[in-house]
């Protein structure tokens, strides 16, 4: 059973290279649609995520984090005299202009961090450092964003928002899911770079981390108590209300979405008409087989054996199409992100599809007409 | 050598689709198969021959009368029991040959025995004395499309032998055969008949064989208008001829 499954599935080697070449497309088109929409997702939250922070304190009725409105910074006193507070930092993302070197106007969203905090900091700094940005006028801008903002290397020199910024450090992967870009300086600049002419403060955010022994609930409960004219949310509250906000509230969360869906039906689709052209192909033969006493169960095993070889075939070629894909979109504006669950779900949906599939053209061999296997 | 009755049908008839569209394929068909006989089953395309083959195998149901095999009433078994009937009482030869083109000669005739859940070294083992008693001792590791047509019939009726069965049902066997390698096939199923035993049935259109068989069993229009035997049909042949 085992051989005749094996062997009716490499015998005829342009049979199976199309066989695979089908559930290969399928996956990886899964694979890219999905990864598409879990990379969106991820860069919406990305500063969020990495923030180091158990609380996150915005004004009220904020409810997104690349529309951050200002308050007072009596506000950042108050929560430090907050019981159940270890630390906490001012933190700023507003929009500016940026003029590059050749003239040159681009929008950039300016966050602000203070240099040593061990919260908010950038993250994956590939030269120069985090800590570079207590130098005067010192800027960290993403590396993906060097052509877009015409800056090349350290000490490059820019305008932004009227007054000068030098890049002191460049990070990698640090994507903007708006076509503003992230560049970060100190909290002290960005209040110049942004110019906050708001009345009510220059305060952008407060992240809190709890002190030892305090959950995050409770303090948040605490904070509640303190602060008025704010919404508190844990940082992953604030990470998910992002991310909602940018997938299901504007239609471009939604399109990567329908796009992903219709990748996995036409991906289904693909592997189902491979899986059953393939054993259409020996149709005849399974009805040799019936002919010859085979039960239904005896032929289920065989069409199921080599579906889950197709599968698992399948499935190892499309990981490294995948792979590949996936490491040259990190050089991308679009990040195609494929995490662990995602490869072992992918596995699963690859056994089931391709079983489904050979389910399916089981109907039709346990139907056969049984005149067939008489005819010449 | 006539043994005994091992199929045994009475009244059997079929009836493709409903209705208007009903189409009888078969009518009354009272027929007794004994061992040790090769029976033929002739008569014009559409005659039923074919249907007939495949009730007498249980691969379809009649849609009346009774069908015995080896005295249990396989008309009366549920659908689930058929292929265990297949299994243990009939041998299958086809006019296709129906071999595995991904198996070799000797796999090929192993997998009837893997249906029937011997191990795969004594399925190997058996095969190979099934491939040596068909003469192709040396085209065991052959795969079909490097065998001739008389090879590759061989080979089929090695498979259809794997499970002993004292039933062997042949469905045009030399209708793609050159004369010698008709011949030869001819003479094996015939073996088969007189030296094991077995009940052979062979639909055929092929006059060169009918000097071979036991009895010949003419259907028209779905049901049987003549029986004669071998010595018969030879003397009315040589009539016509003469």
């Amino acid at each position: 059973m085992g051989l005749l499954a094996r062997r009716n599935l490499f015998h005829d080697k342009v049979r199976f290279a199309v066989t695979l070449t089908g559930i290969v497309f399928a996956l990886v088109l899964i694979i890219i649609q999905f990864g598409l929409f879990l990379g969106f997702t991820t860069t919406t939250s990305n500063n969020i995520d990495h923030s180091n922070a158990d609380v996150w304190i915005v004004f009220h009725g904020v409810g997104y984090f690349d529309t951050g409105r200002t308050f007072s910074e009596r506000k950042f006193y108050q929560v430090l005299a907050t019981p159940g507070v270890a630390e906490a930092e001012k933190y700023m993302q507003a929009f500016a202009r940026w003029q590059r070197p050749d003239g040159r106007i681009e929008n950039i969203q300016i966050i602000g961090v203070r240099p040593g905090s061990s919260m908010g900091q950038p993250w994956d700094v590939v030269s120069g450092s985090a800590s570079a940005l207590k130098e005067e006028d010192a800027i960290l801008v993403d590396e993906l964003y060097r052509e877009k903002l015409g800056v090349q290397k350290i000490g490059d020199r820019v305008e932004i928002g009227g007054h000068r910024a030098r890049v002191a450090g460049f990070t990698r992967g640090i994507r903007s899911f708006t076509t503003s870009p992230f560049v970060y300086a100190s909290f002290k600049n960005s209040l110049d770079y942004t110019n906050p002419t708001s009345s009510e403060g220059d305060v952008g955010y407060i992240l809190v981390k709890a002190a030892t022994g305090v959950s995050v609930e409770e303090l948040k409960k605490n904070l509640n108590v303190r602060l008025t004219d704010v919404d508190i949310y844990t940082t992953a509250e604030f990470s998910a209300k992002t991310r909602f906000y940018w997938m299901f509230t504007t239609g471009a969360g939604l399109a990567v979405l329908t796009a992903a869906l219709m990748g996995l039906v036409v991906g289904v689709a693909v592997v189902a008409q491979t899986i059953y052209a393939a054993t259409m192909d020996h149709i005849r033969e399974y009805g040799t087989l019936k002919a010859m006493g085979a039960t239904n169960s005896y032929l289920y095993r065989v069409l199921i054996e080599q579906a889950v070889w197709s599968a698992v075939l399948g499935y190892a070629l499309a990981m490294i199409v995948a792979h590949f894909i996936v490491a040259s979109s990190e050089k991308g504006g679009a990040v195609i992100l494929m995490p662990l669950e995602m490869k072992l779900g992918m596995f699963v949906l690859a056994i089931f599809m391709c079983v489904v599939a050979a389910m399916v053209s089981i109907n039709k061999v346990t139907r056969l007409d049984p005149a067939m296997v008489f005819r010449g | 050598m006539r043994i005994g009755a091992v199929i045994r049908t009475k009244g059997i008839g079929k009836v493709y689709g409903e209705g208007t569209a009903a189409f009888r394929a078969l009518s009354d068909v009272d027929l007794e198969i004994s061992s040790g006989e090769l029976t033929l089953l002739m008569g014009p395309s559409g005659s039923g021959k074919t249907t007939l083959l495949s009730i007498l195998g249980c691969i379809l149901r009649a849609s009346g009368g009774s069908l015995e095999i080896l005295g249990e009433r396989a008309d009366q078994l549920a659908e689930g029991e058929l292929p265990r009937i297949r299994r243990e009482t009939i041998g299958f030869v086809f006019q296709g040959f129906n071999l595995f083109p991904a198996l070799t000669a000797l796999e090929n005739v192993a997998l009837a025995l893997d249906v029937r859940g011997l191990r795969r070294a004594d399925a190997e083992k058996r095969a190979a004395e099934l491939i040596r008693e068909v003469g192709l001792a040396d085209k065991s590791d052959s795969y079909p499309e490097d065998l001739s047509g008389g090879q590759k019939q061989r080979v089929a009726i090695a498979r259809a032998l794997a499970g002993d069965p004292p039933i062997v049902l042949a469905d045009e066997p030399t209708a793609a055969l050159d004369s010698t390698s008709g011949k030869n096939v001819i003479e094996l199923l015939r073996r088969l008949a007189h030296e094991h035993g077995r009940a052979v049935v062979m639909v055929t259109h092929d006059p060169r064989v009918l000097s071979y068989g036991d009895r010949i069993i003419h259907l028209e229009d779905g049901r049987i208008v003549r029986e004669e035997n071998g010595a018969e049909q030879m003397e009315s042949a040589f009539a016509v001829a003469g």
